[in-house]
């Protein structure tokens, strides 16, 4: 589905602040993973994200998605194939439409958008479907502002909007970080149904080591721009949380441990 | 007397001036950008609309084509601002500074009379016998009505859903697939658009066009949102925005008319507008604040709930 070769992006080449956010990465995801992401601050983990996405260019390497190369679309062209939700819950969702007018802007992803009405009755009843799947009560407020709701449920609207229209990849930046643990275990509980159902290809990056060894069938942990250790099946149900962190300080030569506290 | 006809006559200058008011509006509260190149366009309508009529051009056909001119203008604003990556402000005052000599080509010289010449206003007054200032009124009314349904169904439609969600969140509609250098640069031309077709109304109906007519008009727009939405408030139905917006512009007239009957000087006039707006925008600031500050109180009141444990503990 989606296959990332000899990938690799510096930030401000030739200047103080260069920063190689990216080594020569190098990943291939069958149809239907579910990848979860980890690694400390500036692993990588985001811009990886952010280059399938197309937000910057890359300097070097391919990015095929589903036969595809996408190496060179722009962003809004990519968007297309892509879902994505941000960490931030105010960046998904547009907070002076209403919950009716965002998931139809969503549902036209990818889509020519010319002189025919943004939104119509037909829709609405099948968002109105959608939205009961959250739980939230959403569906029965479905002209409210999106302002006005909470960012647990903003994230959990912008769940939804990255799936209504079916994404070839799904791309999820941790997007239950800004969430109290409540709303977040909501979310990412939504996330495993709507992934599950839809039989979805997903990248999710996240901080909570539980998590990823829990969630999707496949992990893989970065450090300095590399992939340092992929892990699938039943390999990754038996990992321990102890174990990622042995393999973080393995790879980083020891000065990882001082980011044990903030991963653990 | 005089003061009533000042009024009609200033309610009518508010409905052809609304126009512009309502494309300031398109970019100001709708993409969320501060264009400046309204001051410039709005002349180049006034200019195009001019020369056309004084050669002959049939009056309605030289709007349409002042409204294109302005079309482009906006455009030419939408490429500095989005594919050179100039700021928003700083693109809108380089279009406006660079109309100023195309205006001049356009009339080749600063000031063109309409003299002798048939307007739209004045051959629909021959035509039906209607006094001229009636006819300027109802035409006026005639143009904005159609406007505003106009825009209130181009704003419900798909890409304009996309124009006015770039103005909310631009990262957002751009990973849902929208070119947000194409939404800006339409919404800024169709903003130029209106400005430009309300210069060559306003031209018509003062009976010339003036390389400086449109000094000034952001800040006449500008006042005629704020007063607007200070009356109406901000929780609108759109076509009721767009309407807001024209009634703010005839409020603002009439104010200018009152003031100028009252004997103020037309040298004060700009000074006067930019008070305006900046007390207009002030306002509700300071109201917003003083709320605030009104609903502080040393000890909350106790909630039902609360006043119900306390009953309780004492049992």
């Amino acid at each position: 589905m989606l296959t990332i070769k000899h990938v690799s992006k510096t930030f401000n080449r030739g200047t103080i602040n260069e920063k190689k956010a990216l080594r020569d990465v190098n990943l291939h995801l069958e149809p239907g993973d579910f990848v979860t992401i980890i690694g400390g601050n500036g692993a990588g983990k985001s811009t990886m994200l952010n280059m399938v996405a197309g937000v910057y260019p890359i300097d070097c390497g391919t990015i095929q998605l589903d036969g595809v190369n996408i190496s060179r679309m722009p962003e809004h062209k990519r968007a297309a194939y892509l879902g994505r939700v941000f960490q931030d819950p105010m960046m998904g969702t547009a907070a002076d439409m209403g919950i009716q007018e965002n998931l139809a802007l969503a549902y036209r992803r990818g889509q020519h958008r010319g002189l025919g009405w943004g939104i119509t009755k037909k829709e609405k009843e099948r968002y109105a479907e959608r939205l009961k799947i959250l739980g939230l009560g959403l569906e029965e407020r479905m002209t409210s502002k999106v302002g006005l709701l909470s960012g647990g449920q903003r994230q959990a609207l912008t769940l939804l909007m990255a799936t209504l229209k079916r994404p070839k990849l799904l791309l999820l930046d941790e997007h239950t970080a800004a969430l109290d643990p409540k709303t977040a275990a909501k979310v990412l509980e939504v996330t495993e149904n709507i992934v599950g159902s839809d039989h979805l290809t997903a990248l999710m990056v996240t901080h909570n080591m539980k998590d990823a060894i829990r969630i999707g069938n496949r992990l893989i942990m970065m450090h300095e721009g590399h992939i340092i250790y992929d892990v699938a099946g039943e390999e990754k149900k038996k990992l321990k949380v102890a174990d990622l962190l042995e393999k973080f300080e393995a790879a980083s030569g020891g000065e990882f441990a001082n980011d044990r506290m903030m991963l653990s | 007397m005089g003061i009533l006809l000042a009024i009609q006559g200033a309610v009518s200058q508010g409905v052809l001036w609304g126009i512009m008011a309502i494309g300031v509006y398109l970019t100001f509260r709708i993409l969320d950008v501060a264009d400046l190149s309204v001051d410039g366009s709005f002349a180049t309508g006034g200019s195009i609309c001019a020369v056309m009529i004084v050669n002959g051009m049939n009056p309605l056909l030289a709007v349409l084509l002042a409204t294109a001119g302005g079309v482009v203008a906006g455009f030419v604003t939408g490429v500095l601002h989005t594919k050179c990556a100039i700021p928003a402000i700083l693109a809108g005052i380089l279009t406006q500074l660079g109309l100023y000599s195309i205006n001049l080509h356009i009339m080749g010289r600063s000031n063109t009379p309409l003299l002798r010449v048939v307007t739209l206003f004045s051959a629909l007054s021959d035509a039906t016998g209607i006094p001229l200032a009636w006819v300027t009124l109802s035409l006026g009314f005639v143009f904005a009505v159609v406007l505003i349904a106009v825009l209130y169904w181009f704003f419900g439609t798909a890409i304009g859903s996309a124009i006015r969600a770039t103005g909310n969140n631009e990262n957002m509609i751009r990973s849902l697939g929208v070119n947000t250098n194409m939404t800006k640069i339409l919404g800024l031309s169709i903003s130029n658009g209106l400005v430009a077709m309300s210069g060559a109304l306003v031209t018509q109906s003062q009976g010339y066009a003036d390389v400086k007519m449109g000094i000034g008009a952001i800040v006449i727009g500008l006042a005629s949102i704020i007063i607007g939405e200070v009356i109406f408030g901000h929780k609108l139905n759109f076509a009721v925005k767009l309407a807001s917006v024209m009634v703010g512009s005839i409020i603002y007239r009439t104010i200018v008319a009152v003031v100028l009957q009252l004997g103020l000087s037309t040298d004060d006039l700009k000074l006067l507008t930019a008070v305006l707006v900046a007390t207009a925008l002030t306002i509700p600031v300071l109201l917003e604040k003083r709320r605030q500050m009104a609903g502080y109180v040393a000890v909350p009141k106790k909630t039902a709930s609360e006043r119900e444990e306390d009953s309780n503990a004492d049992d």
